[in-house]
């Protein structure tokens, strides 16, 4: 098979994707709306607590005004809508109840269903999510200096930081394989994007010792890089660093992806198998 | 006294059950310790940055966390666990083997399952809220003292009842779970005092999902901030939704048809 009609069957899977999705997401419009109320509150909460901090010390926290803090938490919250996946609460009960059997039995790789399903989902609710931030930037009046070359960058910045975050979490959800414990898993990985990807606060609030572990380790790129990046708080430096930080993770997670995978449907055994 | 023979009861089940899978015990443990921990730290890095948080103190915000995990501890109990089972009765009929039952069925279904290893979250709840009343370093008069067990009680009273409603709408509704997954993700907004948030945000976690009543006004209580109205309030409220809550489950159980039906 050449390579361009490869490409063209996965065009075709992800277009079924997206149809399946549609119509599984108009099924489950509560499910939607609860699922939005989450998305939202978390960075409306640390907004209203940090904008409450900054008018309470003279208006200014670590170079953040309250509207910064509103600029900073709103984008964070669209960054974070377009990265984040739900694998990993799926991958534990594919595997424990075999439903993964049936995936593996398709002659793409099962990684291709998981990103067009994300993706897909992402088309509606993206929308629903940008018409929240408006409302919420009326009420809170965000800042930002924007730039073009800033806005420019920010488009690879946040693809690479769907990939990276995309390919690790689903790595991370592959931890069914081995365990049926995965909550204990996935809860350590949360507070570490809690604290280090930029979610509690920006990391530049935090001790320097924070800062460089941060700038080690995957998480910031995968959220907190592109919102300082969009928000005009990088240099042109700092801004190539950060995508050579996300190159360089994304070559990591495509190998960690491969092995943990090969690894783990060699410990897969199906119920009824 | 019946009541609490009957918890003792259930509960007693519930260890004797649960005693069978003692690593949950540990991860319980390490789970809740995790979260207890990013609580704190959260609270350290804001308070690196400002003494005081919309008037409340490190240590004021220290017992508000202590209040919001005893709560969060006392749902996850037994109120999130039976209101589960509730629906999932409803659902599948087996609601008819608590109706046979010579005991009121509320009762029943409302401490029908026990989670055991929640007391976790309680005790740390209790822990946290000590350390910060003796850093307070403020000797708690008999009237604070009463206050805040009044009003913990009075929360509890409005959590469950607001429970009760919701998990009743399935004698009408078939999915209903969702609807009690919107107070679980509300509630974590309850760990900052309600009045940081402005007025449309402080109404809705207040009269829409009462949150507020079951974390802030607590720490109200006890950090001595609490006036008559929010008082009488509380009070007020705890006692209208529990008529309210019975007189839905009431009508839903008049509704329920059974399984063989």
């Amino acid at each position: 098979m050449s390579v361009l009609e490869e490409l063209r069957g996965l065009l075709r899977l992800y277009a079924q994707q997206f149809k399946t999705t549609f119509a599984s997401m108009v099924q489950y419009r509560a499910s939607l709306f609860i699922w939005m109320i989450a998305q939202v509150l978390e960075p409306l909460v640390y907004l209203i607590v940090w904008s409450t901090v900054s008018n309470g010390s003279g208006g200014n926290v670590g170079g953040y005004t309250a509207q910064g803090f509103a600029g900073y938490y709103l984008v964070l919250m669209l960054v974070n809508q377009v990265t984040y996946t739900w694998v990993m609460y799926e991958y534990e009960y594919r595997v424990r109840q075999g439903g993964l059997s049936f995936a593996l039995l398709k002659p793409v790789h099962p990684i291709h269903s998981d990103i067009s399903d994300n993706l897909s989902s992402k088309l509606v609710t993206l929308p629903i999510l940008l018409v929240v931030a408006g409302v919420l930037a009326v009420i809170f009046r965000p800042t930002a200096a924007l730039s073009l070359w800033a806005g420019l960058v920010f488009i690879p910045a946040l693809i690479l930081a769907f990939l990276v975050r995309f390919l690790l979490e689903w790595t991370l959800a592959l931890a069914a394989f081995w365990t049926t414990r995965v909550n204990a898993i996935n809860q350590v990985y949360f507070i570490l994007m809690l604290f280090l990807a930029g979610q509690i606060a920006p990391l530049t609030l935090f001790p320097h010792w924070i800062q460089i572990l941060a700038d080690i380790l995957p998480f910031q790129w995968m959220l907190g890089f592109p919102v300082e990046l969009v928000l005009g708080r990088l240099t042109q430096i700092q801004a190539l660093e950060g995508l050579a930080a996300q190159a360089a993770w994304l070559t990591i997670s495509l190998v960690l992806v491969r092995l943990v995978w090969r690894a783990g449907v060699q410990v897969y055994s199906a119920v009824g198998a | 006294m019946n009541t609490l023979r009957l918890l003792a009861v259930f509960f007693r089940v519930s260890v004797l059950n649960e005693t069978a899978y003692r690593v949950n015990f540990f991860l319980q443990l390490f789970q809740s310790l995790l979260e207890l921990g990013t609580a704190l730290a959260g609270l350290a890095v804001i308070f690196s940055y400002t003494n005081s948080l919309g008037g409340w103190s490190p240590n004021e915000m220290l017992a508000l966390v202590g209040v919001y995990f005893l709560v969060g501890g006392i749902i996850s109990l037994v109120i999130q666990p039976g209101m589960s089972a509730l629906i999932d009765s409803v659902r599948d009929g087996t609601l008819d083997f608590t109706l046979t039952k010579p005991e009121d069925a509320q009762l029943l279904v409302s401490i029908q399952r026990v989670a055991i290893w929640s007391l976790l979250d309680l005790l740390m709840g209790t822990g946290v809220l000590v350390t910060a009343l003796v850093r307070l370093g403020q000797s708690i008069g008999a009237a604070q003292a009463a206050g805040f067990i009044g009003m913990l009680l009075a929360g509890a009273v409005i959590v469950y009842s607001f429970w009760l409603i919701l998990a009743s709408l399935s004698f009408w509704l078939v999915r209903v779970e969702n609807l009690l997954e919107i107070f679980q993700s509300m509630y974590q907004a309850g760990r900052w005092p309600v009045s940081l948030y402005p007025g449309w945000l402080r109404f809705a976690l207040t009269f829409i999902v009462p949150v507020a009543f079951a974390t802030t006004v607590p720490a109200e209580a006890l950090t001595g901030r609490l006036n008559g109205t929010t008082l009488l309030g509380a009070v007020g409220l705890a006692i209208l939704l529990s008529a309210i809550a019975r007189l839905i489950w009431r009508l839903g159980l008049r509704h329920y048809s059974g399984a063989s039906a």
